[in-house]
């Protein structure tokens, strides 16, 4: 018996110790993989604009190429985009090209070795600076790689329902919304007069990047453009972060804001007279909202569509599982062309990473004239810092926020400092 | 007194089988020792073997070798450094914050939830266990929402639960402010009792097939000898079903420990400020989200080993009442 049971215990921990210990399948070697050709898989996000856009360039593309078949697919449904590819890097499951990679998560996947290089390829690194220009430079890597294509920013800006502001009283061609004062003031306006319940409802849930829709497009406003990390330190203990931090917890005490989660989306719904999105959200208010969009507003007033934003981007990687990725590569100089940047724009209303859009899509502008305002923004966006540990960081800072100013249970002063603290340690940590 | 015992008929040994008093050959003693008497036994064993140790003795030895080393998930054939840490994973844990107001947190739901459930599901299962009208209709319904889908009662809840939701509505000035599932002291509470409420179903069902086992001659003898309905349930219902209130219990623990979907979805990741967060939720976090799984593994192992003490508290204290 005594045997038997000590097989028992035996077989589970040696299986452990076998995953543990084993590496797995093995690997592409990139000097043979970079110049393979042949057909590859590629994933896009799952809105329907986004899905339109690509299933007609992988037809085009398939027209073309058709020895270099590219099936392309929607991102599997989770709760975010990053988990499934994650868990894909991690299963070795993961497809040649990735049109929905948050530059928040590329540090994570590139410490899994789960990306390629972009720059590995002959003039890589070329490309990809003369089509974004020098903006690109804040998506290279501290090891001086480009792990990612810059493909679409989304800048964050302030929607407002013009109903509703009709309702209250208030201007719908220049709404008071540049200074805090005159954002609050509106704010007021718009509940006392119950012409809405909320003035303005970010998700207030804990999910580490909710600050990307609600601190941080002001705190780039009001910074002229700092990123939550500079230079191995956080920046967001100071002057500016604490006047953003306090400007939020005034709407969250007054209840000019919602606290809780809200089952549908509050400004499409009509519960909230304002949101604080990018133009992906523009096809979900068709038909539901007549809209107007204004830049975040700062202590001193936001001067017209000059005001650095949050840019809300979503990258091209490609993944380290492709074996063909002298086809991948090809594929992805030819998806983010000038005329598939420019059909990505009039399909999907997001603004292709590409110097001077409004002048090369002058057409599209002058046709949806709204979007002008996107295509301006979009040369003042900032981004996530670059960094190890990037998603912790910004869980630390949304339990912080979420703590003192959605919550009020400390001072947004005394949680901003432990949340730098905290976010300083982490940097160090995985600085070499 | 004693006892008469039938002779046992003689039965000739099976092939294989050794002769009373013979001593086993070495490669008999082996096979009987790794297979034991019966090794067919073994064969019909070997699925539920195989699916126990690749679905819950694999994953948990290999969390516990994850918790001893510094460990990040990688892609297939990427080697990558997994230096043993000792017991620095689990330092990690015992000193965060977040970890030990999760465990509060899990206490505070166990204390509401696991009484709540048994108290109402034997109410409940008692009184669908009588002669009632409709009580087919009344069985299904308790059952319901157990086997709904999570995502859709919650949603319902949400509505419930709202600041402009039907609580609140009956409540008026008694209402809490902030509203329950943004509440700081209510947002743990209003979990249990969704919980208590999803489950319920099933919990009415494990005691009405153990009431069915109660003798109807003790009720009688009760009743014969005076006994109000209060005396009948403490006499004789709760004592012969104080098996299943053991496994109630346990499995109330156990699925209290392992709460997951209601802070993520009811109270929008464990909100507000980690007040109703669970430990498996910060391991989803750390371990999913942000990519330690080492840190995770090492407050899963923690997590097993305190709902193993909890539960055999329980059982214990059951046995001892017994």
């Amino acid at each position: 018996m005594k045997s038997r049971i000590v097989v028992a215990a035996a077989v589970p921990l040696i299986l452990g110790l076998l995953a543990a210990c084993g590496g797995g399948a093995s690997g592409v070697s990139t000097s043979s993989a970079n110049d393979a050709q042949g057909p590859i898989t590629i994933w896009y996000s799952n809105n329907a604009q986004e899905v339109a856009w690509g299933e007609q360039m992988v037809a085009s593309w398939n027209k073309l190429h058709p020895s270099e078949k590219v099936s392309g697919q929607q991102i599997p449904a989770a709760a975010s985009s990053e988990e499934v590819i994650g868990a894909a890097i991690t299963a070795g499951s993961e497809p040649c090209l990735i049109y929905n990679t948050a530059p928040a998560a590329v540090p994570t996947f590139e410490q899994q070795g789960g990306l390629v290089s972009l720059s590995s390829f002959p003039g890589g690194a070329a490309y990809i600076e003369s089509r974004t220009g020098p903006g690109a430079s804040v998506y290279k890597s501290p090891d001086g790689q480009y792990y990612q294509m810059p493909w679409k920013s989304n800048p964050v800006m302030i929607f407002y329902n013009k109903k509703i502001f009709a309702k209250a009283g208030i201007s719908t061609t220049n709404p008071p919304l540049s200074t805090y004062t005159e954002f609050l003031a509106t704010a007021k306006k718009l509940v006392s007069s119950k012409a809405a319940q909320y003035a303005i409802y970010p998700d207030p849930s804990s999910d580490f990047f909710q600050s990307w829709y609600d601190f941080y497009p002001m705190y780039a406003a009001e910074t002229g453009g700092t990123e939550l990390v500079e230079n191995g330190k956080s920046t967001f203990n100071s002057t500016a972060g604490d006047a953003v931090a306090a400007f939020w917890q005034q709407l969250y005490a007054e209840n000019l804001a919602g606290k809780e989660s809200y089952t549908n989306d509050p400004f499409a719904s009509g519960a909230a007279a304002m949101a604080i999105v990018g133009p992906w959200a523009i096809d979900s208010y068709q038909g539901k909202v007549d809209w107007g969009v204004v830049p975040v507003p700062t202590t001193a007033g936001s001067h017209g569509d000059q005001v650095p934003t949050f840019s809300d981007a979503k990258n091209i990687a490609m993944y380290a599982s492709c074996k063909n990725r002298g086809t991948a590569w090809d594929f992805l100089k030819y998806s983010t062309s000038t005329a598939e940047d420019g059909k990505l724009l009039s399909m999907t209303g997001q603004m292709p990473m590409r110097q001077g859009i409004q002048q090369l899509y002058a057409p599209y502008f002058k046709a949806n004239p709204a979007y002008t305002e996107f295509a301006a923004e979009a040369a003042h966006v900032i981004e996530v810092p670059n960094v190890p540990n990037s998603i912790q960081d910004w869980q630390v800072f949304r339990d912080a926020w979420s703590k003192s100013v959605i919550f009020g249970q400390q001072s947004p002063d005394a949680a901003l400092t432990g949340a730098a603290t905290a976010i300083n340690k982490l940097v160090a940590a995985t600085t070499p | 007194m004693t006892s008469i015992t039938a002779p046992r008929p003689k039965v000739p040994p099976l092939e294989g089988e050794l002769r009373p008093g013979a001593r086993p050959s070495r490669r008999q003693w082996l096979t009987r020792a790794a297979f034991g008497r019966n090794p067919i036994g073994m064969i019909f064993g070997a699925p539920y073997a195989l699916f126990i140790a690749l679905l819950f003795a694999y994953p948990l030895s290999l969390a516990v070798w994850i918790s001893f080393h510094s460990y990040f998930f990688a892609a297939p054939g990427v080697s990558v450094p997994r230096p043993f840490v000792g017991w620095a994973n689990y330092t990690a844990v015992l000193t965060d914050p977040a970890v030990r107001q999760s465990f509060v947190n899990i206490g505070i739901f166990l204390v509401i939830n696991v009484p709540l459930t048994v108290m109402l599901s034997l109410l409940l299962a008692t009184a669908l266990n009588a002669a009632i009208p409709f009580r087919t209709f009344f069985r299904t319904s308790y059952y319901v929402p157990y086997v709904t889908a999570s995502v859709a009662t919650i949603g319902v809840f949400l509505f419930i639960l709202s600041p402009s939701g039907i609580f609140n509505h009956v409540l008026g000035p008694l209402a809490p402010v902030p509203s329950w599932l943004v509440n700081q002291n209510w947002a743990m509470p209003s979990v249990a009792i969704y919980v208590t409420w999803k489950g319920l179903g099933f919990f009415i069902l494990l005691y009405l097939a153990a009431l069915q086992n109660v003798p109807d001659e003790l009720y009688e003898a009760a009743k014969v000898d005076g006994a109000s309905w209060w005396h009948r349930l403490r006499a004789v219902t709760i004592p012969g079903v104080r098996q299943v209130t053991t496994l109630v219990s346990l499995l109330a623990i156990i699925t209290g420990a392992n709460l997951f979907t209601e802070p993520y979805l009811l109270t929008a990741g464990g909100g507000p400020d980690g007040k109703s967060a669970s430990p498996v939720w910060l391991i989803y976090e750390s371990g999913i989200e942000q990519n330690h799984p080492d840190f995770a593994s090492a407050l899963g192992v923690l997590l097993v080993i305190l709902v193993l003490l909890i539960s055999a508290g329980v059982w214990l204290l059951q046995r001892r009442q017994a």
